[in-house]
């Protein structure tokens, strides 16, 4: 099926409300999909004969940065038996402030279990909330990291574990200085890095 | 020596005895994060072949000598590190093998997971190049760590002065040889 006839088949499924825009020139063409409504229309999509998308390709998150104060998930689908292929987005406001809570997004984790780790990936590095998914922890940060790192307002940490994050002034910071080398009786500049100094 | 007729007696140094038997068999620990353990790899296999400097990687971080820190440090490994460093005997050396490992390579300023170096973490005895660097060069690194290694003595042993140097630094009792020995001698 052609992109057109993937609109049409959704249209009458699910009515004209449930496309907010649709961008069939773009080099990859696809669909902005109701947020809420995602998950039914990617099951439709997942078990339709005419459609038959047995393949998730691709999840990926985007964030439009603070000025847009958006940020988008997209799906990339595909049908291997077909050989065709959908493109859908969804958008949901950017939470700017580390207080307000996260924005958030259905699962498709039930429709493709591809959907599992990709939306944990983009929960780790854009702070995208799945409602409905059932093991929404970070993938690949370390459980204690702060923050979403692919965010466009993202900030370092000065210290993880004790361990100096930034690389600023590192001529004055590399170098091992916990343990001194040599016992002198000059009394030696002796500073553990690898504590978090007190402010 | 009896067979060619030289005769059999070797006149050494003890330090000398012990440095040459430890230098001519570090055993590094298995052990490699990146790209850097691939040259590693090739460095150990037959091409380069590290066996004829008695280098083995060894299994168990309880039974090395040396641990080559090949690749990128981030910090969810930096702890396993850290554990891996002091889970080892004295006396124990690291190599820090590649750009990443040396300050962050790459990953400098926006690697926001990477330890800018992993000598932030663990000291490090020798520092190699490159990225990723060759076999020559981690042999290079491990020729290096012979030399330091050569230089010791057991007069002064390293990890003694590590842990009286803490022990001064926080406060504690240190008992100096000489100063025990003068007292001795005046009583």
């Amino acid at each position: 099926m052609t992109f057109e006839e993937l609109r049409d088949f959704i249209l009458a499924e699910f009515g004209t409300e449930v496309i907010l825009a649709e961008k069939p020139d773009n080099l990859q063409s696809y669909l902005l999909l109701q947020t809420e409504r995602l998950p039914e229309v990617c099951l439709a999509l997942h078990d339709n004969e005419r459609t038959y998308f047995d393949f998730l390709s691709c999840l990926t998150g985007i964030d439009n940065g603070p000025e847009a104060g958006t940020m988008e998930v997209a799906y990339t689908l595909y049908s291997i038996p077909y050989n065709h292929h959908l493109t859908l987005k969804v958008q949901v406001p950017r939470n700017t402030t580390a207080g307000q809570p996260m924005p958030e997004i259905p699962s498709v984790s039930h429709i493709w279990r591809t959907a599992d780790w990709h939306e944990r990936e983009v929960f780790d590095m854009f702070g995208i909330r799945f409602t409905n998914h059932h093991d929404l922890r970070r993938i690949l940060c370390a459980e204690d990291w702060e923050g979403h790192p692919l965010r466009k307002d993202y900030e370092l940490q000065d210290y993880y574990h004790g361990i100096k994050v930034p690389y600023d002034n590192h001529n004055e910071n590399s170098g091992f200085r916990g343990e001194p080398q040599q016992l002198t009786g000059i009394p030696t500049p002796f500073s553990d890095k690898r504590e978090k100094p007190e402010v | 020596m009896d067979k060619t007729g030289e005769g059999g007696v070797v006149v050494t140094k003890l330090d000398d005895l012990l440095n040459w038997a430890r230098l001519t068999s570090l055993f590094p620990m298995g052990f490699g994060l990146a790209c850097c353990a691939i040259e590693m790899m090739g460095a150990y296999a037959s091409g380069y072949d590290l066996d004829r400097f008695g280098i083995i990687p060894r299994a168990s971080p309880r039974q090395s000598d040396v641990m080559i820190v090949a690749g990128t440090v981030t910090f969810k490994m930096a702890d396993r590190v850290r554990r891996l460093y002091e889970q080892m005997p004295e006396p124990r050396y690291v190599i820090s093998m590649g750009s990443c490992s040396n300050c962050g390579g790459p990953y400098w300023e926006h690697g926001y997971h990477v330890v800018k170096g992993v000598d932030r973490i663990i000291p490090v005895d020798v520092y190699v190049p490159g990225c990723p660097p060759r076999p020559e060069a981690l042999i290079g690194g491990f020729l290096q760590l012979q030399e330091i290694i050569r230089k010791e003595t057991i007069r002064a042993p390293r990890a003694v002065q590590q842990i009286m140097a803490r022990r001064t630094q926080q406060g504690q009792p240190v008992a100096d040889a000489d100063e025990t020995i003068e007292k001795a001698q005046h009583a």
